[in-house]
Protein backbone atom coordinates (compact mmCIF):
# COMPACT_ATOMS: atom_id res chain seq x y z
CA UNK A 1 0.00 0.00 0.00
CA UNK A 2 1.10 2.97 -0.80
CA UNK A 3 0.76 5.88 1.92
CA UNK A 4 -1.67 8.74 1.25
CA UNK A 5 -0.41 12.13 0.36
CA UNK A 6 -1.93 14.38 2.47
CA UNK A 7 -2.29 18.61 2.14
CA UNK A 8 -1.25 19.92 5.40
CA UNK A 9 -4.54 21.58 6.22
CA UNK A 10 -5.69 17.70 6.09
CA UNK A 11 -3.03 16.70 8.01
CA UNK A 12 -3.80 19.48 10.49
CA UNK A 13 -7.09 18.62 10.63
CA UNK A 14 -6.67 14.97 10.82
CA UNK A 15 -4.21 15.63 14.14
CA UNK A 16 -7.22 17.22 15.96
CA UNK A 17 -9.73 14.78 15.63
CA UNK A 18 -7.10 11.84 16.68
CA UNK A 19 -6.46 14.91 20.28
CA UNK A 20 -10.37 14.93 20.45
CA UNK A 21 -10.46 11.41 20.14
CA UNK A 22 -7.78 11.14 23.09
CA UNK A 23 -9.18 14.08 25.49
CA UNK A 24 -12.65 12.74 25.39
CA UNK A 25 -11.48 9.31 26.45
CA UNK A 26 -9.52 10.57 28.97
CA UNK A 27 -12.70 12.73 30.18
CA UNK A 28 -14.37 9.52 30.26
CA UNK A 29 -12.21 7.80 32.88
CA UNK A 30 -11.67 11.53 34.53
CA UNK A 31 -15.68 12.16 35.35
CA UNK A 32 -17.87 9.89 37.07
CA UNK A 33 -21.96 11.14 36.87
CA UNK A 34 -23.18 8.58 33.85
CA UNK A 35 -25.03 11.63 32.01
CA UNK A 36 -22.18 13.90 31.25
CA UNK A 37 -19.90 9.96 30.60
CA UNK A 38 -22.54 9.49 28.37
CA UNK A 39 -22.21 13.30 26.69
CA UNK A 40 -18.58 12.73 26.34
CA UNK A 41 -18.87 9.56 24.54
CA UNK A 42 -21.15 11.08 21.66
CA UNK A 43 -18.32 13.60 21.11
CA UNK A 44 -15.58 10.63 21.18
CA UNK A 45 -18.07 8.65 18.82
CA UNK A 46 -18.06 12.43 16.11
CA UNK A 47 -14.34 12.84 16.99
CA UNK A 48 -14.32 9.35 15.10
CA UNK A 49 -16.61 10.44 12.53
CA UNK A 50 -14.40 13.76 11.94
CA UNK A 51 -11.77 11.72 11.50
CA UNK A 52 -12.79 9.09 8.56
CA UNK A 53 -14.70 12.17 7.12
CA UNK A 54 -10.76 13.86 6.97
CA UNK A 55 -9.80 10.57 5.63
CA UNK A 56 -12.40 10.47 3.07
CA UNK A 57 -11.87 14.15 2.16
CA UNK A 58 -7.85 13.81 1.94
CA UNK A 59 -8.39 11.20 -0.68
CA UNK A 60 -11.40 12.08 -2.67
CA UNK A 61 -13.57 8.38 -2.10
CA UNK A 62 -16.59 8.73 -2.29
CA UNK A 63 -16.83 5.28 -0.12
CA UNK A 64 -14.92 6.43 2.73
CA UNK A 65 -17.50 9.54 2.89
CA UNK A 66 -20.05 7.08 2.52
CA UNK A 67 -18.52 5.54 5.85
CA UNK A 68 -18.19 8.38 7.31
CA UNK A 69 -22.00 9.10 6.92
CA UNK A 70 -21.96 5.84 8.62
CA UNK A 71 -19.94 5.72 11.69
CA UNK A 72 -21.93 9.44 12.68
CA UNK A 73 -25.10 8.11 12.69
CA UNK A 74 -24.23 4.96 14.42
CA UNK A 75 -21.83 6.06 16.55
CA UNK A 76 -22.31 9.30 17.26
CA UNK A 77 -26.14 8.86 17.18
CA UNK A 78 -27.21 5.08 17.26
CA UNK A 79 -25.32 4.02 20.49
CA UNK A 80 -25.04 7.08 22.43
CA UNK A 81 -28.92 7.14 22.17
CA UNK A 82 -28.85 3.48 23.32
CA UNK A 83 -26.59 4.00 25.94
CA UNK A 84 -29.12 6.96 27.37
CA UNK A 85 -32.23 4.24 27.12
CA UNK A 86 -29.77 1.53 29.23
CA UNK A 87 -29.15 4.19 31.44
CA UNK A 88 -32.87 5.38 32.23
CA UNK A 89 -33.94 1.72 32.45
CA UNK A 90 -30.62 0.75 35.18
CA UNK A 91 -32.61 2.70 38.15
CA UNK A 92 -31.72 5.83 40.29
CA UNK A 93 -28.34 5.13 40.10
CA UNK A 94 -26.33 7.92 38.00
CA UNK A 95 -22.98 7.63 39.40
CA UNK A 96 -20.39 5.38 39.21
CA UNK A 97 -20.10 5.45 42.87
CA UNK A 98 -17.07 3.83 43.76
CA UNK A 99 -14.82 2.36 41.21
CA UNK A 100 -12.68 -0.79 41.73
CA UNK A 101 -9.68 1.40 41.74
CA UNK A 102 -10.42 5.30 42.60
CA UNK A 103 -10.20 7.66 39.76
CA UNK A 104 -6.87 9.46 40.74
CA UNK A 105 -5.07 6.16 40.89
CA UNK A 106 -6.93 5.47 37.20
CA UNK A 107 -5.86 8.72 35.73
CA UNK A 108 -2.54 7.62 36.43
CA UNK A 109 -3.21 4.19 35.27
CA UNK A 110 -4.36 5.96 32.03
CA UNK A 111 -1.27 8.27 31.89
CA UNK A 112 0.70 4.65 32.09
CA UNK A 113 -1.62 3.19 29.32
CA UNK A 114 -0.93 6.20 26.94
CA UNK A 115 2.89 5.85 27.22
CA UNK A 116 2.90 1.97 26.99
CA UNK A 117 0.75 2.61 23.68
CA UNK A 118 2.59 5.15 22.53
CA UNK A 119 6.04 3.20 22.72
CA UNK A 120 4.66 0.01 21.60
CA UNK A 121 3.36 1.44 18.30
CA UNK A 122 6.82 2.94 17.16
CA UNK A 123 7.19 0.23 14.55
CA UNK A 124 4.01 0.23 13.72
CA UNK A 125 4.26 4.40 12.89
CA UNK A 126 7.88 3.18 10.96
CA UNK A 127 6.27 0.97 8.28
CA UNK A 128 4.78 3.80 6.67
CA UNK A 129 5.50 7.49 7.76
CA UNK A 130 2.39 9.80 6.72
CA UNK A 131 0.01 11.72 8.77
CA UNK A 132 -2.72 8.91 8.93
CA UNK A 133 0.06 5.95 10.40
CA UNK A 134 1.11 8.69 12.68
CA UNK A 135 -2.29 8.87 14.57
CA UNK A 136 -2.29 5.35 14.99
CA UNK A 137 -0.64 5.30 18.54
CA UNK A 138 -3.54 7.61 19.72
CA UNK A 139 -6.29 4.59 18.29
CA UNK A 140 -3.50 2.47 20.20
CA UNK A 141 -4.19 4.53 23.40
CA UNK A 142 -8.38 4.73 23.28
CA UNK A 143 -8.17 0.84 23.06
CA UNK A 144 -6.03 -0.15 26.09
CA UNK A 145 -8.01 3.18 28.12
CA UNK A 146 -11.67 1.56 27.08
CA UNK A 147 -9.88 -1.52 28.73
CA UNK A 148 -9.24 -0.21 31.71
CA UNK A 149 -12.71 1.51 31.96
CA UNK A 150 -14.19 -2.46 30.96
CA UNK A 151 -12.31 -3.60 34.33
CA UNK A 152 -12.44 -1.01 36.58
CA UNK A 153 -16.20 0.37 36.32
CA UNK A 154 -18.47 -1.46 38.44
CA UNK A 155 -21.86 0.42 36.86
CA UNK A 156 -23.07 -1.74 33.78
CA UNK A 157 -23.57 1.53 31.23
CA UNK A 158 -20.06 2.65 32.13
CA UNK A 159 -18.58 -1.17 31.45
CA UNK A 160 -20.66 -0.68 28.34
CA UNK A 161 -19.02 2.88 27.51
CA UNK A 162 -15.47 0.84 28.11
CA UNK A 163 -16.64 -1.90 25.61
CA UNK A 164 -17.49 0.83 22.78
CA UNK A 165 -14.54 2.80 23.41
CA UNK A 166 -12.41 -0.15 22.74
CA UNK A 167 -14.46 -0.64 19.47
CA UNK A 168 -13.97 2.80 18.56
CA UNK A 169 -10.52 2.70 19.04
CA UNK A 170 -9.86 -0.79 16.95
CA UNK A 171 -12.33 0.89 14.27
CA UNK A 172 -10.14 4.26 14.19
CA UNK A 173 -6.65 1.92 14.11
CA UNK A 174 -8.63 -0.07 11.26
CA UNK A 175 -8.58 3.50 9.16
CA UNK A 176 -5.46 5.09 9.96
CA UNK A 177 -3.91 1.59 8.97
CA UNK A 178 -5.46 0.84 5.62
CA UNK A 179 -6.79 3.82 4.36
CA UNK A 180 -10.25 2.43 4.55
CA UNK A 181 -11.47 -1.30 4.77
CA UNK A 182 -14.36 -1.39 2.35
CA UNK A 183 -18.19 -0.31 2.97
CA UNK A 184 -19.29 -3.86 3.15
CA UNK A 185 -17.19 -5.13 6.03
CA UNK A 186 -17.59 -1.52 7.72
CA UNK A 187 -21.38 -2.18 7.85
CA UNK A 188 -20.87 -5.91 8.99
CA UNK A 189 -18.37 -4.54 11.92
CA UNK A 190 -20.95 -1.75 12.98
CA UNK A 191 -24.21 -3.87 13.27
CA UNK A 192 -22.31 -6.23 14.63
CA UNK A 193 -21.68 -3.87 17.58
CA UNK A 194 -24.80 -2.95 17.47
CA UNK A 195 -26.16 -5.96 18.25
CA UNK A 196 -23.83 -6.98 21.17
CA UNK A 197 -24.91 -3.19 22.39
CA UNK A 198 -28.77 -4.36 22.01
CA UNK A 199 -27.86 -8.06 23.88
CA UNK A 200 -25.71 -6.05 26.42
CA UNK A 201 -28.58 -4.10 27.34
CA UNK A 202 -31.44 -6.65 27.51
CA UNK A 203 -28.59 -8.39 30.23
CA UNK A 204 -28.50 -5.34 32.06
CA UNK A 205 -31.79 -5.05 32.06
CA UNK A 206 -32.39 -8.63 33.19
CA UNK A 207 -29.70 -8.12 35.98
CA UNK A 208 -31.67 -4.93 37.36
CA UNK A 209 -35.36 -6.99 37.44
CA UNK A 210 -33.17 -9.75 39.05
CA UNK A 211 -31.46 -8.01 41.62
CA UNK A 212 -32.93 -4.82 41.62
CA UNK A 213 -29.35 -2.98 40.66
CA UNK A 214 -26.63 -2.47 38.36
CA UNK A 215 -23.61 -2.50 40.22
CA UNK A 216 -21.82 -5.26 39.37
CA UNK A 217 -19.98 -5.89 42.22
CA UNK A 218 -22.89 -7.80 43.95
CA UNK A 219 -22.15 -10.38 41.52
CA UNK A 220 -18.81 -11.81 42.68
CA UNK A 221 -21.36 -13.19 45.60
CA UNK A 222 -22.84 -15.64 42.70
CA UNK A 223 -19.59 -17.14 41.57
CA UNK A 224 -18.12 -17.62 44.67
CA UNK A 225 -20.80 -20.15 45.94
CA UNK B 1 16.29 45.08 25.59
CA UNK B 2 14.46 46.67 22.40
CA UNK B 3 12.20 49.89 22.44
CA UNK B 4 9.09 47.53 22.16
CA UNK B 5 9.91 45.44 24.77
CA UNK B 6 10.57 48.26 27.41
CA UNK B 7 7.30 50.01 25.62
CA UNK B 8 5.59 46.79 26.40
CA UNK B 9 6.77 46.39 30.02
CA UNK B 10 5.64 49.73 31.08
CA UNK B 11 2.24 49.42 29.22
CA UNK B 12 1.89 46.17 30.58
CA UNK B 13 2.48 47.23 34.35
CA UNK B 14 0.12 49.94 34.32
CA UNK B 15 -2.58 48.08 32.14
CA UNK B 16 -2.41 45.05 34.42
CA UNK B 17 -2.06 46.63 37.98
CA UNK B 18 -4.96 49.48 36.66
CA UNK B 19 -7.33 46.37 34.91
CA UNK B 20 -6.89 43.53 37.22
CA UNK B 21 -9.28 45.47 39.71
CA UNK B 22 -11.57 46.05 36.96
CA UNK B 23 -11.60 42.70 35.57
CA UNK B 24 -12.38 41.28 39.41
CA UNK B 25 -15.10 43.84 38.65
CA UNK B 26 -16.50 42.84 35.65
CA UNK B 27 -16.64 39.47 36.97
CA UNK B 28 -18.53 39.69 40.22
CA UNK B 29 -20.73 41.74 38.14
CA UNK B 30 -21.68 39.02 35.54
CA UNK B 31 -21.95 36.63 38.35
CA UNK B 32 -24.23 39.09 40.03
CA UNK B 33 -26.65 39.39 36.86
CA UNK B 34 -26.95 35.98 36.04
CA UNK B 35 -27.86 35.27 39.77
CA UNK B 36 -30.63 37.93 39.36
CA UNK B 37 -28.88 40.38 41.43
CA UNK B 38 -28.01 44.02 40.40
CA UNK B 39 -24.41 44.07 41.39
CA UNK B 40 -22.18 46.60 43.08
CA UNK B 41 -20.97 47.95 39.07
CA UNK B 42 -17.71 47.13 37.26
CA UNK B 43 -15.82 49.99 40.03
CA UNK B 44 -16.38 48.09 42.88
CA UNK B 45 -13.06 46.93 44.05
CA UNK B 46 -11.18 49.99 43.55
CA UNK B 47 -13.66 51.26 45.57
CA UNK B 48 -12.95 48.84 48.35
CA UNK B 49 -9.30 49.40 47.63
CA UNK B 50 -9.44 53.26 48.31
CA UNK B 51 -11.17 52.48 51.50
CA UNK B 52 -8.76 50.25 52.69
CA UNK B 53 -5.70 51.99 51.69
CA UNK B 54 -7.43 55.02 53.87
CA UNK B 55 -7.38 52.69 57.20
CA UNK B 56 -4.98 52.54 59.96
CA UNK B 57 -2.90 49.58 59.48
CA UNK B 58 -2.39 47.34 62.16
CA UNK B 59 -0.78 43.85 62.51
CA UNK B 60 -1.39 41.00 65.06
CA UNK B 61 -0.20 40.53 68.35
CA UNK B 62 3.01 38.49 68.09
CA UNK B 63 3.63 38.36 63.86
CA UNK B 64 6.66 38.95 62.40
CA UNK B 65 8.80 40.84 59.30
CA UNK B 66 7.28 38.11 57.14
CA UNK B 67 3.84 38.92 58.14
CA UNK B 68 4.48 42.52 56.79
CA UNK B 69 6.44 41.89 54.14
CA UNK B 70 4.77 39.51 52.28
CA UNK B 71 1.75 41.28 50.59
CA UNK B 72 4.65 43.84 49.09
CA UNK B 73 6.35 40.26 48.12
CA UNK B 74 2.92 39.12 46.54
CA UNK B 75 2.77 42.32 44.73
CA UNK B 76 6.28 42.33 43.32
CA UNK B 77 6.30 39.14 42.21
CA UNK B 78 3.00 39.38 40.10
CA UNK B 79 4.01 42.78 38.86
CA UNK B 80 7.64 40.98 37.75
CA UNK B 81 5.96 38.72 35.75
CA UNK B 82 3.26 41.55 34.38
CA UNK B 83 6.28 43.27 32.93
CA UNK B 84 8.31 40.89 31.73
CA UNK B 85 5.65 38.15 30.15
CA UNK B 86 4.23 38.43 26.60
CA UNK B 87 1.03 40.15 27.41
CA UNK B 88 0.74 43.37 24.81
CA UNK B 89 3.49 42.76 22.69
CA UNK B 90 5.74 39.39 21.49
CA UNK B 91 9.05 41.27 22.56
CA UNK B 92 9.78 41.32 26.68
CA UNK B 93 11.68 44.03 28.42
CA UNK B 94 13.96 42.06 30.32
CA UNK B 95 13.84 38.61 27.73
CA UNK B 96 16.13 36.12 30.22
CA UNK B 97 13.38 36.94 33.06
CA UNK B 98 10.30 35.88 30.62
CA UNK B 99 11.20 31.91 30.17
CA UNK B 100 8.65 29.02 31.21
CA UNK B 101 10.40 28.09 34.44
CA UNK B 102 11.35 31.69 35.39
CA UNK B 103 7.43 32.73 35.42
CA UNK B 104 6.27 29.98 36.94
CA UNK B 105 8.20 30.04 39.77
CA UNK B 106 7.69 33.81 40.00
CA UNK B 107 4.02 32.99 40.58
CA UNK B 108 4.15 29.83 42.48
CA UNK B 109 6.70 32.10 44.65
CA UNK B 110 4.17 34.13 45.09
CA UNK B 111 1.75 32.08 46.64
CA UNK B 112 4.47 30.45 48.89
CA UNK B 113 4.98 33.56 50.62
CA UNK B 114 1.55 34.39 51.25
CA UNK B 115 1.33 30.67 52.70
CA UNK B 116 4.18 31.50 55.19
CA UNK B 117 2.10 34.56 56.33
CA UNK B 118 -0.68 32.86 57.23
CA UNK B 119 1.37 30.25 59.22
CA UNK B 120 3.18 33.40 60.81
CA UNK B 121 0.15 34.93 61.99
CA UNK B 122 -0.14 31.83 64.34
CA UNK B 123 -4.03 31.00 64.00
CA UNK B 124 -6.01 27.70 63.14
CA UNK B 125 -7.47 29.58 60.12
CA UNK B 126 -4.23 31.03 58.52
CA UNK B 127 -2.33 27.05 59.05
CA UNK B 128 -4.96 25.26 57.98
CA UNK B 129 -5.51 27.82 54.90
CA UNK B 130 -1.76 27.62 54.28
CA UNK B 131 -1.95 23.98 54.43
CA UNK B 132 -4.82 23.61 52.23
CA UNK B 133 -2.96 26.04 49.55
CA UNK B 134 0.28 24.40 49.34
CA UNK B 135 -1.35 21.28 48.94
CA UNK B 136 -3.01 22.65 45.85
CA UNK B 137 -0.23 24.42 44.89
CA UNK B 138 1.88 20.97 44.70
CA UNK B 139 -0.26 19.91 42.33
CA UNK B 140 -0.82 22.75 40.06
CA UNK B 141 3.17 23.81 39.89
CA UNK B 142 3.96 20.90 37.92
CA UNK B 143 0.89 20.98 35.45
CA UNK B 144 1.70 24.48 34.97
CA UNK B 145 5.24 23.63 33.68
CA UNK B 146 4.37 20.69 32.19
CA UNK B 147 1.49 22.27 29.91
CA UNK B 148 3.63 25.35 28.96
CA UNK B 149 6.22 22.49 28.12
CA UNK B 150 4.44 21.11 25.57
CA UNK B 151 3.83 24.49 23.96
CA UNK B 152 7.31 24.84 23.80
CA UNK B 153 8.32 21.68 21.83
CA UNK B 154 7.63 22.73 18.24
CA UNK B 155 9.58 25.87 18.99
CA UNK B 156 12.56 24.54 20.80
CA UNK B 157 12.51 27.14 23.28
CA UNK B 158 11.22 27.74 26.63
CA UNK B 159 11.60 31.39 26.27
CA UNK B 160 7.11 32.58 26.40
CA UNK B 161 8.03 35.53 23.83
CA UNK B 162 9.04 33.15 21.13
CA UNK B 163 6.49 30.38 21.61
CA UNK B 164 4.30 33.44 21.18
CA UNK B 165 5.89 35.11 17.92
CA UNK B 166 5.80 31.56 16.46
CA UNK B 167 2.34 30.87 17.76
CA UNK B 168 1.66 34.27 15.72
CA UNK B 169 3.83 32.89 12.44
CA UNK B 170 2.31 29.68 12.30
CA UNK B 171 -1.62 29.61 13.67
CA UNK B 172 -1.98 26.52 12.63
CA UNK B 173 0.20 25.19 15.44
CA UNK B 174 -2.64 26.79 17.34
CA UNK B 175 -5.08 24.01 16.42
CA UNK B 176 -3.03 21.25 16.88
CA UNK B 177 -3.54 18.24 20.10
CA UNK B 178 -1.34 19.43 22.09
CA UNK B 179 -2.47 22.70 22.24
CA UNK B 180 -5.78 21.27 22.83
CA UNK B 181 -4.91 18.88 25.69
CA UNK B 182 -2.10 21.88 26.93
CA UNK B 183 -5.49 24.49 26.96
CA UNK B 184 -7.25 22.06 28.93
CA UNK B 185 -4.94 21.29 31.55
CA UNK B 186 -4.04 24.91 31.72
CA UNK B 187 -7.66 26.09 32.21
CA UNK B 188 -7.72 24.04 35.31
CA UNK B 189 -4.74 25.25 36.97
CA UNK B 190 -5.88 28.57 36.41
CA UNK B 191 -9.00 28.01 38.15
CA UNK B 192 -7.11 26.22 41.03
CA UNK B 193 -4.34 28.88 41.17
CA UNK B 194 -6.55 31.82 41.70
CA UNK B 195 -8.68 30.33 43.48
CA UNK B 196 -12.08 29.88 41.81
CA UNK B 197 -14.77 27.55 41.73
CA UNK B 198 -14.70 24.47 41.54
CA UNK B 199 -11.61 24.79 44.02
CA UNK B 200 -12.10 27.48 45.99
CA UNK B 201 -14.95 29.89 46.28
CA UNK B 202 -13.98 33.15 45.67
CA UNK B 203 -17.01 34.82 47.97
CA UNK B 204 -17.23 32.98 50.75
CA UNK B 205 -16.15 33.91 54.34
CA UNK B 206 -17.24 30.47 55.27
CA UNK B 207 -14.57 29.32 57.69
CA UNK B 208 -14.65 25.71 57.44
CA UNK B 209 -14.31 25.22 53.06
CA UNK B 210 -11.75 28.17 52.09
CA UNK B 211 -8.72 28.10 51.61
CA UNK B 212 -7.23 31.17 50.05
CA UNK B 213 -9.23 33.63 52.34
CA UNK B 214 -8.43 31.52 55.18
CA UNK B 215 -4.50 32.64 54.93
CA UNK B 216 -5.20 36.38 54.44
CA UNK B 217 -7.88 36.35 57.38
CA UNK B 218 -5.59 38.27 59.70
CA UNK B 219 -4.85 41.06 57.13
CA UNK B 220 -6.32 44.85 57.17
CA UNK B 221 -6.18 48.10 55.74
CA UNK B 222 -3.39 49.25 53.60
CA UNK B 223 -1.77 45.22 54.01
CA UNK B 224 -5.08 43.91 52.65
CA UNK B 225 -5.11 45.94 50.30
CA UNK B 226 -2.20 44.94 48.47
CA UNK B 227 -3.34 41.23 49.12
CA UNK B 228 -6.21 42.11 47.34
CA UNK B 229 -4.84 43.78 44.29
CA UNK B 230 -2.47 41.33 43.99
CA UNK B 231 -4.58 38.34 43.69
CA UNK B 232 -6.71 40.51 41.20
CA UNK B 233 -3.65 40.57 39.39
CA UNK B 234 -2.46 37.04 39.89
CA UNK B 235 -5.47 36.34 38.20
CA UNK B 236 -5.37 38.98 35.31
CA UNK B 237 -1.49 37.73 34.40
CA UNK B 238 -2.68 34.21 34.25
CA UNK B 239 -5.48 34.84 32.23
CA UNK B 240 -3.56 36.91 30.12
CA UNK B 241 -0.90 34.58 29.58
CA UNK B 242 -3.34 32.07 28.79
CA UNK B 243 -4.52 34.07 26.33
CA UNK B 244 -1.23 35.06 24.33
CA UNK B 245 -0.50 31.57 24.21
CA UNK B 246 -3.53 30.32 22.34
CA UNK B 247 -5.35 33.03 21.28
CA UNK B 248 -2.16 35.28 20.51
CA UNK B 249 -4.17 37.46 17.63
CA UNK B 250 -3.60 41.50 18.06
CA UNK B 251 -0.38 41.12 20.06
CA UNK B 252 2.04 44.14 19.06
CA UNK B 253 5.09 43.23 16.99
CA UNK B 254 6.19 46.78 16.29
CA UNK B 255 6.86 49.56 18.48
CA UNK B 256 4.78 51.56 16.85
CA UNK B 257 2.05 53.66 19.17
CA UNK B 258 -0.98 52.21 16.46
CA UNK B 259 0.08 48.62 16.92
CA UNK B 260 1.00 49.16 20.76
CA UNK B 261 -2.90 50.44 21.12
CA UNK B 262 -4.11 47.78 19.47
CA UNK B 263 -2.85 45.20 21.55
CA UNK B 264 -3.76 46.67 24.67
CA UNK B 265 -7.14 46.60 23.46
CA UNK B 266 -6.72 43.20 22.23
CA UNK B 267 -5.37 42.36 26.07
CA UNK B 268 -7.81 43.70 27.67
CA UNK B 269 -11.19 42.34 25.09
CA UNK B 270 -9.52 38.96 25.27
CA UNK B 271 -9.03 39.04 28.87
CA UNK B 272 -12.25 40.44 29.41
CA UNK B 273 -13.82 38.08 27.48
CA UNK B 274 -12.08 34.94 29.02
CA UNK B 275 -13.36 36.26 32.61
CA UNK B 276 -16.88 36.88 31.97
CA UNK B 277 -16.88 33.33 30.73
CA UNK B 278 -14.70 32.20 33.85
CA UNK B 279 -17.40 33.89 36.14
CA UNK B 280 -20.82 32.74 33.99
CA UNK B 281 -19.19 29.03 33.79
CA UNK B 282 -19.38 29.70 37.68
CA UNK B 283 -22.52 30.50 38.38
CA UNK B 284 -23.24 26.53 37.46
CA UNK B 285 -20.60 25.11 39.22
CA UNK B 286 -20.63 24.30 42.88
CA UNK B 287 -17.98 23.88 44.99
CA UNK B 288 -15.99 20.37 45.30
CA UNK B 289 -14.76 18.68 48.12
CA UNK B 290 -11.37 19.56 49.24
CA UNK B 291 -10.81 15.70 48.83
CA UNK B 292 -11.80 15.72 45.74
CA UNK B 293 -9.80 18.37 44.54
CA UNK B 294 -7.03 16.15 43.99
CA UNK B 295 -8.93 14.70 41.69
CA UNK B 296 -9.13 17.06 39.14
CA UNK B 297 -5.91 18.38 39.59
CA UNK B 298 -4.49 14.66 38.80
CA UNK B 299 -6.74 14.95 35.31
CA UNK B 300 -5.51 18.07 34.42
CA UNK B 301 -1.79 16.85 35.19
CA UNK B 302 -2.42 13.77 32.68
CA UNK B 303 -3.47 16.33 30.27
CA UNK B 304 -0.59 17.80 30.16
CA UNK B 305 1.69 14.85 30.24
CA UNK B 306 -0.62 13.72 27.43
CA UNK B 307 -0.05 17.07 25.67
CA UNK B 308 3.38 16.72 25.64
CA UNK B 309 3.82 13.26 24.63
CA UNK B 310 1.33 13.92 21.02
CA UNK B 311 3.84 17.00 20.61
CA UNK B 312 6.30 14.46 20.31
CA UNK B 313 4.34 11.83 18.17
CA UNK B 314 1.81 13.62 16.26
CA UNK B 315 4.27 16.93 15.49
Amino acid sequence: MEPVVMSPPAAALLDVAAGALLLTAVLVVWRRDLPTILRIFTAHGLALGALVGVLAWAQRSVELGLVTIGVLAVRGGLLPWLLRRALAGAGPARREVRPVVNVTASLLAVAALVLLAFSVSVPLVELGESPATRAVPVAVAVVLIGLLVLVTRRHTVSQLVGFLLVDNGITAAGFLTTSGIGLVVEVGVALDVLLAVLVLQVLAGRIRDTFGDVDLGELRELRDR
Amino acid sequence: MSALGVAGGVLQAVVIVGGAPLLLGLMRQVRARLEGRAGPGVGQPWRDLRKLVRKQSISPRGTTEVFRVAPVLLVAMTLVVAVVAPLVTTASAVPPVADLFVVVALLAHATVVIALAGLDSGTAFGGMGASREVTVLALVEPTALVAIFALSVPTGSTSLPTIVGTALDDPQRLISPASLLAAVALAAVIVAETGRLPVDNPSTHLELTMIHEAMVLEYAGPDLALVELGSAMRLSVYLGLFTSLFVPWGIATTASPLALALGVVALAVKVGVVGAGLAALEVFLAKLRLFRVPELLAGSFLLALLAVTTAYVLG
